[in-house]
C-alpha cells in the first residue's frame, strides 16, 4: 500500500512536471526550438522529442489517459549523448525534472500552470525523419501526445523505427598525431598523387 | 615490401611484409586489367563499349557479369541507395568495381601464401596481419577539411575500412532516388565491415543516404562507421569504438 502511495504520488508529479514542462515548451515554441547555432539535425530534434517520447513519460501518462497514442519508437535521446556541442538550448526540457523514480518527490505543483488546448510542435528533424508532435491539455493537465508527423516515407526509415534506437555517439572531429599504416579518405585522384610525387621530387632537388 | 603506383586514377599501395617484389607485381597487374576491362575512361574497355552499344550484356566477359550481378544484389540490400546506372542511363560500375578488385587482389595475396600484407587503393584499405616491425596495423581517418590531418586512428584488425565523401572529387556520389539533389549535409563516412567489397559497397550507399546513412550502418550487423557531417561533428555507430587504436 505505501508503495501504491508513493507510487501515485511521483507519478502525479511527475505528470504535473511533464505537463509544466509542455506548458514552458509550447509557449516557447512561437520564438524557435531550432534555436542551436551549431546546427546538426540530431539536436534540434532533442527538444520536442527527448521530453515527450521517453519511455519513462509514457509509462506516467498512460494511466492517465489509456486512449493517447504516445509512440515510444524514436528515441533518439542517445544520438547527441556525448555530443560536446551539445547547447543549452534546450532548456525547456530540462526544467523540472521529468524522471519518475519511486523516491518520494517533493511537493507536488499546483496544477494549472498552462491552458487547455491542443498545441502543435514545431517539426523537428529527428536525424532520420521529421517529427512532430501535438499536445493536448484537458484541465491543465496533459492528456495526450500524438505524432503529427513520423518518419515513414521511406523503408528504410520504417525499419529503423522498429527498432529500437540505436546507440550513436557523436563528437567533434580533432586532429590526431600518429603514425599510421595508412589514411582512409574520399578516393584520392591522380592530381594527388601527381602533387605528391611534385612535391617529393621538388625536395629531391633541393636536396 | 611496399610499392605505389597509380592505377584506375587512383594511387594503389601494396604492401606485402615478406614478399619481395614478383608478388607486388602480380597484384598491381590484376588491378590494370581490372581498369582494362571496366574502365569508364579507356575507350576500349567493356564498359564503354556497353555504353555505346557496341557490346550487349550477355556478351560480356564473366568478370563483368559477376559485376553486375553484385551491383544488382547490392541495390536490393541497399533500398536502391547503391545503384550503377546514371542519371544519364549509362552503367558507370566504378562504385563497386573497386572493392571487388581489392577483394581479389587480396585473395590473390593469400594464394601466394603471405598473412601479413597491407593494400590501400585510393583511401579504401584492406590489411592482414601484422606490419614489418609485428605491429597491428593502423589506418588514419582523413580530416575531410584539412586533407594533411587525420581525425581519428583505427586498428582494423583484418577488416576492411572503405571512406565515401564529397571532399576530393567534388559531388561524385549522389541520390539514386533524387539525382538532382546534392549531398552536402554529410561530408564523408568511413565504414568498417568484414572485409574491403562489403566496407566499400555500403560506404557508397550509406554516404548517398545523407544522415541517415549512419543509422543504416548501425542497423546493419557486423558493419560500423564514423560519420562526419558539414559542421565538424562525428558521429558513431555503437560498435564503432572497438576499432579505435
Amino acid at each position: 500500500m505505501v508503495l501504491m502511495k508513493k507510487f501515485f504520488l511521483s507519478l502525479f508529479v511527475f505528470v504535473a512536471s511533464a505537463g509544466y514542462a509542455v506548458g514552458q515548451y509550447v509557449g516557447a515554441s512561437s520564438v524557435s526550438i531550432s534555436m542551436s547555432s551549431t546546427r546538426t539535425a540530431g539536436q534540434n530534434a532533442q527538444a520536442p522529442v527527448t521530453m515527450i517520447s521517453s519511455g519513462a513519460t509514457k509509462s506516467a501518462l498512460s494511466p492517465v489517459s489509456p486512449t493517447q497514442s504516445v509512440s515510444t519508437k524514436p528515441q533518439p535521446t542517445t544520438v547527441t549523448k556525448s555530443n560536446p556541442t551539445k547547447t543549452p538550448a534546450q532548456t525547456p526540457t530540462q526544467t523540472p525534472s521529468p524522471i519518475p523514480t519511486p523516491v518520494p518527490a517533493p511537493t507536488p505543483k499546483p496544477q494549472g500552470q498552462y491552458v487547455d488546448g491542443t498545441y502543435t510542435g514545431t517539426p523537428g528533424d529527428a536525424y532520420y525523419g521529421i517529427v512532430q508532435i501535438q499536445a493536448v491539455i484537458q484541465n491543465g493537465k496533459l492528456v495526450s501526445v500524438d505524432f503529427l508527423q513520423y518518419p515513414n516515407d521511406r523503408r528504410t526509415s520504417q525499419y529503423i523505427n522498429s527498432q529500437a534506437m540505436p546507440l550513436l555517439k557523436s563528437e567533434a572531429i580533432q586532429a590526431q598525431s600518429a603514425n599510421v599504416s595508412g589514411v582512409s579518405g574520399a578516393t584520392d585522384t591522380s592530381q594527388a598523387f601527381i602533387q605528391s610525387l611534385g612535391d617529393a621530387l621538388a625536395q629531391a632537388k633541393n636536396a | 615490401m611496399r610499392e605505389t603506383r597509380d592505377i584506375m586514377g587512383m594511387p594503389i599501395t601494396i604492401e606485402i611484409v615478406e614478399g619481395a617484389s614478383a608478388p607486388l607485381s602480380a597484384v598491381f597487374d590484376y588491378f590494370t586489367a581490372v581498369d582494362e576491362r571496366f574502365s569508364t575512361y579507356k575507350s576500349k574497355s567493356e564498359i564503354m563499349k556497353i555504353n555505346r552499344g557496341e557490346l550487349q550484356k550477355k556478351e560480356c566477359s564473366d568478370e563483368v557479369k559477376q559485376v553486375f550481378s553484385l551491383a544488382e544484389q547490392t541495390e536490393k540490400d541497399t533500398n536502391g541507395y547503391f545503384s550503377i546506372i546514371r542519371p544519364d542511363s549509362s552503367i558507370d560500375p566504378s562504385g563497386l568495381v573497386k572493392g571487388w578488385a581489392m577483394r581479389n587482389a587480396t585473395a590473390l595475396v593469400q594464394d601466394m601464401g603471405y598473412k601479413n600484407y597491407f593494400i590501400d587503393a585510393g583511401g579504401d584499405i584492406q590489411s592482414s596481419g601484422n606490419d614489418a616491425d609485428g605491429r597491428a596495423w593502423t589506418v588514419g581517418i582523413r580530416n575531410p577539411f584539412n586533407r594533411s590531418e587525420i581525425v581519428k586512428v583505427l586498428r582494423p584488425q583484418g577488416w576492411g575500412v572503405a571512406t565515401s565523401g564529397t571532399y576530393i572529387r567534388g559531388q561524385h556520389i549522389y541520390n539514386p532516388h533524387n539525382p538532382e539533389q546534392t549531398i552536402e549535409d554529410i561530408v564523408s563516412i568511413t565504414v568498417i565491415g568484414p572485409d574491403i567489397y562489403e566496407a566499400d559497397r555500403f560506404a557508397t550507399a550509406a554516404f548517398a543516404m545523407g544522415r541517415k546513412g549512419i543509422v543504416f550502418i548501425e542497423q546493419l550487423p557486423n558493419f560500423e562507421a564514423y560519420l562526419i557531417d558539414a559542421t565538424g561533428i562525428a558521429t558513431m555507430t555503437s560498435g564503432f569504438e572497438r576499432f579505435i587504436a
